[in-house]
């Protein structure tokens, strides 16, 4: 080794050298450098580390230096006075800083959003302790006939039994089946509850905890289930419930656990687990089941646990090998398949079949683009007006700087400025969040149970996030205000060079404002969508009829029910309520064998057609309402089908015979012939619509005309009258104008998205175009007094002053409306049949508004500044 | 200030750097204490007790001359203070007043 001493890293020394007091500085520097040739010997990587590690652990309480002992002009009284500074800048400016911190809170309240709303989606499936291994099969299945490949987040119990008896490389392996909710019949007690099939394996696989029972061999027996917390309380109340019978669908299980309640942050919901060894032996009465087949990929999932060190690739591989065997025996669909990791269902990629509540990727980015573009925007505008105003505040600059401040300590105030702004914008903001938070969780987030509560350490997310927004605004008007030169500012102030990308910002802010322009265009024609939807003929009548849902039950046990209420003056049943969404449809024949029609059918009683006013243009409603066991005789066909098979005119319709499709090609009469309605929702043709005879088994609704001012009271006595059939079930009845609103939800969502979009977009807008109106007037002070003194009148120097930005708003205009028409005419509302059309009308009050807007925003500050005295301005010079 | 106290490290500290005398500044106090009782303390824990030994005035210190070993900085010299002997002192004869109470008995063998 040479003479020369080897010396450590500086970046370390430089850490040393920040934290450490000065007073022990100097020999602990030294006391590490011996350490450090000593350690040479080992090397001077090992050296280098060493001595890091030891700069590391060397900064305690007692060496680092604490700021108030420093000196006077410490790091904390610094700061102390940039914060004052801040909060009086702040309030002498008080209309900016209003504007500003308004910008900010409104941009930030959906940053807020897109936070909580992330944490919690990526909490999901957190809690499984061995989430990291855990993997779900899913699979890919293409039909031969399809170019499509549907993607399965369910996939067939053969893979999983497969994979479970001849292939190894996992540590276990859990089979399930989804089910529809079932109901559980203890005594007195009944529930219903999700219901899910599971192996024996559940509980290695996942993290839920068993309150009672064996979790080894709760799921191993036949007819064996596990309740959650819940559902015992509510059928044992206080008894054990374990060893119990319950009775379900005529069957006797016996609850072999009691499960903590499922975390609403879980893929997985169920209010009850049943051993996967009853749908077997229930699957194997089944004559020609396809329970255990290849094809079965729609009912099933199988998540499995791989060992500590194992790769999921093995697993994959014997997957595809899998595939590859099998796929060769069945040329008329494919079925390939992959491994997901748990953490990766939610949020996780578009699948079908879903265990449960999921939210996609896609929803995820589309919401944080939305939100990065508003809240660049904010900060954009955050930083465009500091910096038109910093003419202003450039005096302050330079005394600060004459006195002895440097670069960085005006670089801080102002940043420190800017963060306070934000710091302050994101209480308002919090404020708002928790204002939209709610119409968020219904409008937008609605395939996914979310709370959207905040949870204790959201609150550092919060402030990081608010941090950073006032970095990024307040960076770039501090590192120009901190660059100006004292001797320029006192100097000649006009020959400052300001902002030089002021193209750049013209083009931002025609930018905003064709945002703007189109979210309004947006907002306002899917608000008159949903109105013309709302108030569009649907062919029969509609008001004051409360369907009732059947809930199978007995429709004419019920129907005697509600008779007997004064209120109710008429009754019919149906099968699905038209116009609001749903619907059946089938085949029919007349003569010509070959020739058959699709119709869209309903079953209806006798009384359905009067009671809803459709209009019969020949012949009679149904005469007599079918029994038990007798079959239908009679059919009613709208105009359309009348048309479709030549009938000369509706009376000629009549007794005529029409056969059904299907095996038995059942005959029925026509009976008679009605006007075309909408079947349908609006925004799809009607085909062809037909009325059956129903027996009680095809009606799904109870139809009540009525007639009464006191709704709440009605509504008591229907569901004191409902509980008399059905005590399980909730009386659930909606008006049929909710079940038509109910369609139309998404014109709904479309307006409220669009109206706040454009809220956010023109405050923002409006604020950038003040920004820029800030600029050009404080610029322009002199040649506006030199112009007055000459003898301008103030409508002229307004004129001067706004004619460019009203040449922007204008360019604005002719970009937004073109393209949002085009992108409505074309994208949004091009498949509907029925809507409204875009004129004029419909686009003006938006545009009008936003232009007024624009205008109170220029005028406010060219008026200022044109009954500013000149007198004033000049005598300085 | 504590007292005259002593924790068992700070005292071991304290008479290091007493019989080192002239040459007592931290790593050769690291060095001796390694050397006289065989345990590996570390240098930051000693550091830590020299601190808290100067706080509560046992011991005082003065920079010496710079090194070209230390990358050019001064060693730190400490020097037992006045009250620093007086608790070497008291330590000590608290203990021999409870040695002196053990019989010789109890140690039968082990000397």
């Amino acid at each position: 080794m040479s003479n020369q001493p080897h010396n450590p890293p500086k970046w370390i020394n430089w850490i040393l050298e920040f934290y450490c007091k000065s007073e022990v500085l100097e020999d602990l520097q030294g006391d590490l450098y011996e350490y450090y040739n000593r350690n040479l010997s080992k090397g001077p990587f090992r050296a280098n580390l060493i001595f890091l590690i030891d700069v590391i652990k060397f900064c305690r309480l007692y060496t680092v230096r604490k700021p108030k002992i420093l000196n006077r002009m410490t790091f904390f009284s610094l700061f102390k006075n940039y914060f004052k500074t801040s909060i009086r800048s702040l309030r002498r400016h008080k209309l900016f800083s209003i504007i500003n911190i308004t910008g900010l809170a409104i941009s930030m309240s959906v940053g807020l959003l897109a936070i909580t709303y992330l944490s919690e989606l990526f909490s999901y499936d957190e809690f499984h302790e061995k989430k990291d291994r855990t993997y779900r099969i899913i699979s890919d299945y293409k039909g031969i006939t399809s170019d499509n490949t549907t993607h399965l987040a369910s996939t067939s119990i053969f893979i999983g039994n497969k994979l479970a008896q001849d292939y190894a490389g996992y540590e276990d392996l859990v089979l399930m089946r989804r089910s529809n909710e079932k109901d559980l019949i203890k005594g007195e007690n009944i529930v219903s509850a999700k219901w899910l099939y599971a192996t024996e394996s559940f509980f290695d696989v996942f993290s839920f905890n068993l309150t009672s029972g064996n979790p080894q061999t709760a799921l191993l027996e036949p007819y064996s289930i596990v309740i959650t917390d819940e559902i015992a309380k509510k059928l044992f109340k206080d008894k054990n419930p374990l060893d119990q019978i319950i009775e379900v669908e005529g069957n006797s299980y016996t609850v072999t656990g009691v499960v903590t309640n499922v975390p609403s942050n879980s893929h997985i919901q169920f209010d009850v687990l049943a051993s996967m060894k009853t749908k077997e032996q229930e699957e194997a009465k089944e004559e020609d089941s396809r329970f255990l087949t290849w094809r079965s990929v729609w009912m099933n999932h199988v998540y499995l646990t791989l060992s500590v060190d194992q790769s999921p690739d093995l697993v994959q591989r014997h997957l595809d090998e899998i595939s590859s065997i099998e796929n060769v025996k069945n040329e008329r669909y494919t079925i390939n398949f992959k491994l997901q990791p748990l953490t990766e269902i939610v949020p996780g990629i578009i699948l079908s079949n879903q265990i449960g509540p999921t939210e996609d990727n896609k929803t995820i980015y589309q919401l944080l683009t939305l939100t990065l573009i508003v809240l660049l925007s904010a900060c954009f505008n955050y930083t465009n007006l500091s910096i038109a105003r910093s003419l202003r505040r450039s005096k302050e600059v330079g005394i600060r700087k004459v006195v002895g401040a440097t670069r960085t300590q005006v670089l801080i105030q102002f940043i420190s400025e800017s963060v306070v702004v934000a710091f302050i914008a994101l209480i308002f903001g919090y404020g708002l969040f928790e204002l939209i938070k709610k119409e968020f969780l219904q409008v937008v987030v609605r395939g996914i149970d979310l709370s959207l509560t905040i949870q204790w350490h959201y609150v550092l997310y919060f402030l990081t996030f608010a941090l950073v927004i006032g970095l990024v605004a307040g960076l770039l008007p501090a590192l120009f205000l901190s660059n100006l030169k004292a001797i320029t500012i006192f100097g000649d102030a006009s020959r400052l060079k300001f902002f030089k990308g002021i193209s750049l910002r013209r083009v931002l802010i025609i930018l905003q404002f064709s945002l703007s322009m189109a979210f309004v265009m947006g907002a306002t024609i899917a608000y008159r969508q949903y109105n013309f939807a709302l108030n569009f003929d649907l062919g029969f009548q509609t008001e004051n009829i409360l369907n009732v849902e059947l809930k199978g039950n007995d429709p004419d046990l019920l129907y005697t029910q509600f008779k007997q209420l004064s209120e109710v003056q008429n009754l019919s049943l149906s099968g699905i309520i038209p116009g609001a969404g749903s619907t059946y449809s089938n085949r029919v024949k007349y003569k010509n064998l070959l020739d058959s029609v699709l119709i869209y059918t309903n079953h209806v009683d006798s009384a359905y057609l009067r009671l809803h006013g459709f209009k019969l243009l020949a012949g009679y409603t149904f005469p007599y309402n079918l029994k038990e066991g007798e079959s239908a005789k009679y059919i009613i066909i709208d105009e359309k089908l009348r048309k479709k098979f030549g009938f000369e005119n509706p009376q000629a319709a009549i007794g005529e015979v029409l056969s059904m499709s299907g095996k038995k090609g059942k005959k029925l009469e026509i009976s008679g012939v009605i006007e075309n309605f909408q079947y349908t929702t609006i925004q799809s043709e009607s085909e062809p619509t037909v009325f059956f005879q129903g027996h009680a088994s095809d009606y799904q609704f109870v139809n009540l005309k009525i007639n009464t001012n006191d709704l709440i009271g009605l509504m008591d006595k229907l569901e004191k009258a409902w509980v008399e059939v059905d005590n399980i079930h909730p009386f659930e009845a909606y008006f049929f104008e909710e079940s038509i609103q109910d369609v139309y939800y998404e014109y709904k969502i479309m307006f409220k998205v669009f109206a706040f979009l454009a809220f956010l977009a023109i405050v923002i807008a409006a604020m950038g175009l003040l920004g820029m109106a800030v600029f050009t007037t404080e610029t322009r002070m002199k040649e506006i007094s030199v112009r007055k003194v000459l003898g301008a009148s103030q409508k002229q120097l307004i004129f001067l002053l706004s004619g460019s930005f009203l040449i922007m708003l204008l360019i604005a205009a002719f970009v937004a409306i073109p393209a949002t028409y085009l992108l409505f005419e074309n994208y949004v509302l091009d498949d509907y049949v029925n809507r409204v059309s875009i004129g004029l009308v419909e686009i003006l009050p938006g545009i009008l508004l936003i232009f007024v807007i624009g205008w109170l925003a220029i005028s406010w500050q060219t008026i200022k500044a044109s009954k500013t005295n000149p007198a004033e301005m000049l005598k300085k010079e | 200030m504590k007292g005259a106290h002593l924790g068992e490290f700070e005292e071991i500290v304290l008479l290091t750097i007493a019989s080192l005398m002239e040459e007592a500044y931290s790593v050769n106090i690291v060095d001796e204490i390694a050397k006289v009782t065989g345990r590996a303390s570390k240098l930051g824990v000693v550091h830590a007790v020299l601190t808290r030994l100067q706080d509560k005035g046992m011991i005082t210190s003065e920079l010496g001359e710079p090194t070209k070993e230390r990358g050019g900085r001064r060693k730190r010299f400490f020097e037992v203070s006045q009250a620093g002997k007086l608790a070497l002192l008291n330590s000590k004869e608290q203990r021999d007043r409870l040695w002196s109470g053990i019989p010789d008995i109890v140690f039968d063998g082990l000397r």
